[in-house]
Parts: structure tokens; sequence; C-alpha cells
């Protein structure tokens, strides 16, 4: 028999603030909550990967940043701790295949089934349908998880994590262009009662989030919320945006642009 | 001394996995040693002293490495202590997927990777099924969905088991096992009388004893027969060798 895979599900993650590279004290504390959309922006190095990781590993003031993490204001207890340890955060990477020999409905019964789904073949053909939404090209059922293109993959892994991971935090690192229409994606995750963090440097998912956190030698410097001037930019680039996927569109199937 | 046994399919990362958990070790200050049992070469030990771990590789040569391993337990054990470690961990092949090196009363770990297929855990079997800890590698190289999958498809396998995803490149997760390694049982002062988790495959045919012709005439000792027919769905051994429920193997 196994195990239920039952996780505790916080609405409000806390990160206090920590301190940088030189030991100089962070902004302030972050709060993440269920339903919003945190960007995180800052070069190569900057201490992104090690903010996810605080997240990721439950940081207890044994980082190197010096964070601690608050499950709904208040620090996990010893069960919470061990249950959650590396099952916190969803991943959606830049990774853009499976690698599983396996096909795809068969595959979404098993993931539906290892989380205790009432009826898991229902979940899974809810999950096909969401993902053939989102991909440009869609696949069938049959298809072998192996076979799928890269936007294929990627359409499937969005719409399986927004739909059937356990998981209550989604990290995601970067929506590829690449068959995937990604304010749909967007929509989809955000539905999904996770909180949701997306490390971007795409300037339309950047302004896509309700708040942008800028980091810099390992500490979060700034805390921006989306002001009135940026929805309207956002506007105007997701317009540029459908433009580009229409005139794509187009010429694929030996269109005439006008 | 306390004493951890590794175990895994080769390549799956167990040499990275507990070189970069010593290395926490070391840091927090818990002095440790390392001992590898392989086949036929080994250049684990290169790893380990760059990290500042004693390492001693033993090779079976032309014997079996998990009835090498039995016979040198002690050994391996008072070697370990002369080193002054107080955390022992003990990597081992774990090729034929049939055997489990796992010591009743103390740590065990198995160690094995996302990239091998979904039917793995399964055929794996008691090196996975008895071990308190699995630690699950290279899950950067596939989905999140992939991942859960896999985790469900080892909770099947072993109900009980801690399981932990584990970064053998970068270390991630690493410093989490460091912790769960130092909590592992004390082993006294040395292992005698102590019991495996699992029987070893029983052996002594005339092709132990470096037989290399191949015919019913040159085979004696202990030999099994298998009966060739057309096979149809799975199949399963008819006298499994048995296992209690808490993984022991009745005596």
């Amino acid at each position: 028999m196994s195990l239920p895979d039952v996780l505790p599900a916080p609405r409000e993650l806390t990160l206090t603030g920590g301190h940088d590279k030189s030991g100089a004290p962070e902004c302030a504390a972050l709060a993440f909550r269920v339903g919003e959309i945190t960007a995180l922006l800052g070069p190569t190095g900057s201490g992104k990967s090690r903010l996810l990781s605080d997240i990721e590993s439950l940081a207890a003031g044994d980082t190197p940043s010096g964070r601690t993490l608050l499950l709904d204001g208040r620090p996990p207890t010893d069960d919470e701790r061990f249950e959650l340890q590396g099952r916190l955060v969803a991943q959606i990477t830049q990774n853009m295949n499976f690698v599983l020999d396996m096909g795809v409905l068969d595959f979404l019964i098993a993931h539906a089934e290892s989380r205790n789904a009432p009826e898991p073949a229902a979940a899974a053909v809810r999950v096909l349908a969401a993902a053939n939404e989102l991909a440009g090209e869609p696949f069938a059922e049959r298809t072998q998880l192996t076979q799928l293109s890269g936007g294929q993959s990627r359409a499937l892994m969005i719409a399986d994590t927004a739909l059937l991971s356990t998981s209550p935090v989604l990290l995601i690192d970067e929506i590829e262009n690449a068959g995937v229409d990604k304010t749909q994606a967007l929509a989809l995750l955000l539905k999904s009662e996770k909180i949701i963090v997306m490390a971007t440097h795409d300037p339309v998912l950047a302004l896509s989030a309700h708040r942008r956190l800028v980091v810099e030698n390992g500490a979060v410097r700034h805390v921006l919320a989306r002001t009135e001037a940026e929805t309207s930019t956002l506007k105007r680039l997701a317009g540029m945006e459908a433009e580009f996927s229409r005139i794509r569109a187009a010429l694929r199937v030996g269109g005439e642009i006008r | 001394m306390r004493l951890v046994t590794v175990a895994g399919p080769p390549s799956c990362g167990k040499t990275s996995v507990i070189v970069h958990a010593c290395r926490h070790l070391l840091a927090g200050g818990t002095p440790c040693a390392v001992i590898k049992f392989d086949c036929l070469k080994s250049r684990d030990a290169t790893a380990y002293e760059a990290a500042g771990v004693p390492v001693s590789v033993a090779l079976s040569g032309g014997l079996c490495p998990d009835h090498f391993y039995a016979t040198n337990l002690e050994e391996a054990f008072a070697w370990a202590r002369g080193t002054g470690a107080q955390t022992c961990v003990i990597e081992t092949a774990g090729l034929c997927n049939r055997c489990s090196p796992h010591i009743r009363g103390l740590l065990a770990i198995c160690v094995i990777d996302n990239l091998m297929g979904i039917d793995a855990p399964e055929k794996i079997g008691p090196m996975l099924r008895l071990a308190d800890l699995v630690c699950v590698t290279k899950g950067d190289l596939v989905s999140q969905a992939e991942r859960e999958v896999y985790r469900h498809r080892i909770r099947q396998m072993n109900a009980r088991a801690v399981i932990r995803h584990v970064n053998g490149l970068t270390g991630q997760g690493c410093q989490d096992l460091s912790r769960i390694l130092a909590l592992a049982p004390e082993a006294g002062e040395n292992l005698t009388d102590r019991k495996l988790r699992f029987a070893m495959p029983a052996a002594v045919c005339s092709y132990c004893l470096s037989e290399m012709r191949i015919g019913g005439r040159y085979q004696k000792g202990n030999v099994k027969k298998a009966v060739f027919a057309q096979s149809h769905g799975t199949q399963l051994l008819d006298n499994a060798p048995g296992e209690t429920e808490d993984g022991d193997v009745p005596s």
C-alpha cells in the first residue's frame, strides 16, 4: 500500500529579510501569497537561485542568506518540515523534453493515481484538454511522451503542474514563446491556487506579474508593484506579441501578409 | 561509530551524493570515512580524497561482489574506526539488483536516478524495498510530473522510507542528507553477530569456481535449470526469498 500523498498547503509564505553577500541587511521580509504572481529579476549570479532554494529548503536561518521561511506567518513544525522538504516547490524549468517511455494519457493517469485523485482517468483527460489549449499543435492521447515537440511538451508540463501537481508553491524558470500561449499559460497557473514565483527576462512575463523583486549581490534590493503606466505598457507589448503570433501562424500556412 | 550502507545501480550518482554529504559532515565537525566495494576497477577514491574523506576501496575481482562485501564487513568496520571516524559510509556496487547490502538496525540508503525508466523502482528490488532512505538523483533532467510519478512508484515499492530528491552535481539536498546521516544509529564497537536485512543469492556451482565451458556436463553443485516456454504478461518468482513485515528475512 502506498501512503496518501497529502501535503500541508500554506496560503502564504514569508521569507524574513536576510543579508547580502557583503553582510548588509536585506530590504525587508517578503510575503508570497496564493493567487499572486511574483517575478524575480536580476543578472546571473545575483542570488535568484539562492532565494528560490531558500524557499525550497525551508530555510531556518541556516543558509548563506540568513533568511527564515515562515508558513502562514509561523515557522513550520518539525512534522511539516519533514513532509515538505523537497516537495514544497514544483518547478517548471527550461527543460523541453520528457524522458519516460509512456503514452501521454497513461502517464497522466499514473500521475493522477499518485495523487489519489478520485477519478484518475477523468483528471487525465482534463489535463490533456488544457495542454492542447496551450499547445500550438494538438496531440493525441496515445502519443508517446518522448515524441512530443518542444512546445507540446512544455504545454503538457504546464497544464499538468497547474492541475495535478501536489506542491503548494510553483517556481517557473521562464516560459518560452515556442509553441505555447504564454498569457493563457499564466492564467491557467494562476487558477491552480498555488503561490507562483517566476524567474524571467521576458518583459511581457515580468510585467504580467503582480510585483517584481529585483535581486542584487545576494539580496532583494527592490520590490516593485506594477504601476498603471506599466499596465498600459504591458497591453502594448502583449498586442505586439499577438501581432507576431498572428503573422507567424499566417506564414506557416502559406498566407500572404498585407 | 555510526554506520550507513548506500546501495544503488551503477552510475546513478552514489559517489557524488556521498561526497557532498560527507563534506557537510566534515564542515560540521564530524569526522567520517568511506569504504567503497566495487568489482573490477574504481576511480572513486580520487573523488573522496579531494573532499578530504579517508577512503578505502575493496575490489571483489572474480568473486560475487555482494558475498565479498558480506565477508569483509567486520574488517571494513575496523579500518574505518581506526581512522577516527564517527560516521562510516559503505558504498556498494549494487550490480545484479537481486541483493541488498543493508544491515538490520543500521541506516540503509538506496540511491536511484530519475532517468532509469518508470519500472525501475520495481526492478531494483530489495536494496530499494528495504531501504530507510531513498535518494533520487538527476531530477533536474526531467519534468515535475515525471518526478512526482516516479516518486509514487518508489513509494509503492517502499511504504516507509523517507524519499529525498538530491542533486549529485550541485549538491542540492545533500545538507539535509548529512543531517539524516548525523542521526544514523550507532553501530557500537564492531559488526559481529549483526544480521543482513536480506539473504544474498545462493551460489557455489562450477561457474563460481571459474568454469568457462558451456554445457550440462560441466555443471556441478547448486545448479538451477529454467523452464523455457512462451511467456505472457508479468513474471514473478515462484519461491521468492522470504521477507517479514519489517523487511527482515526470517531466520
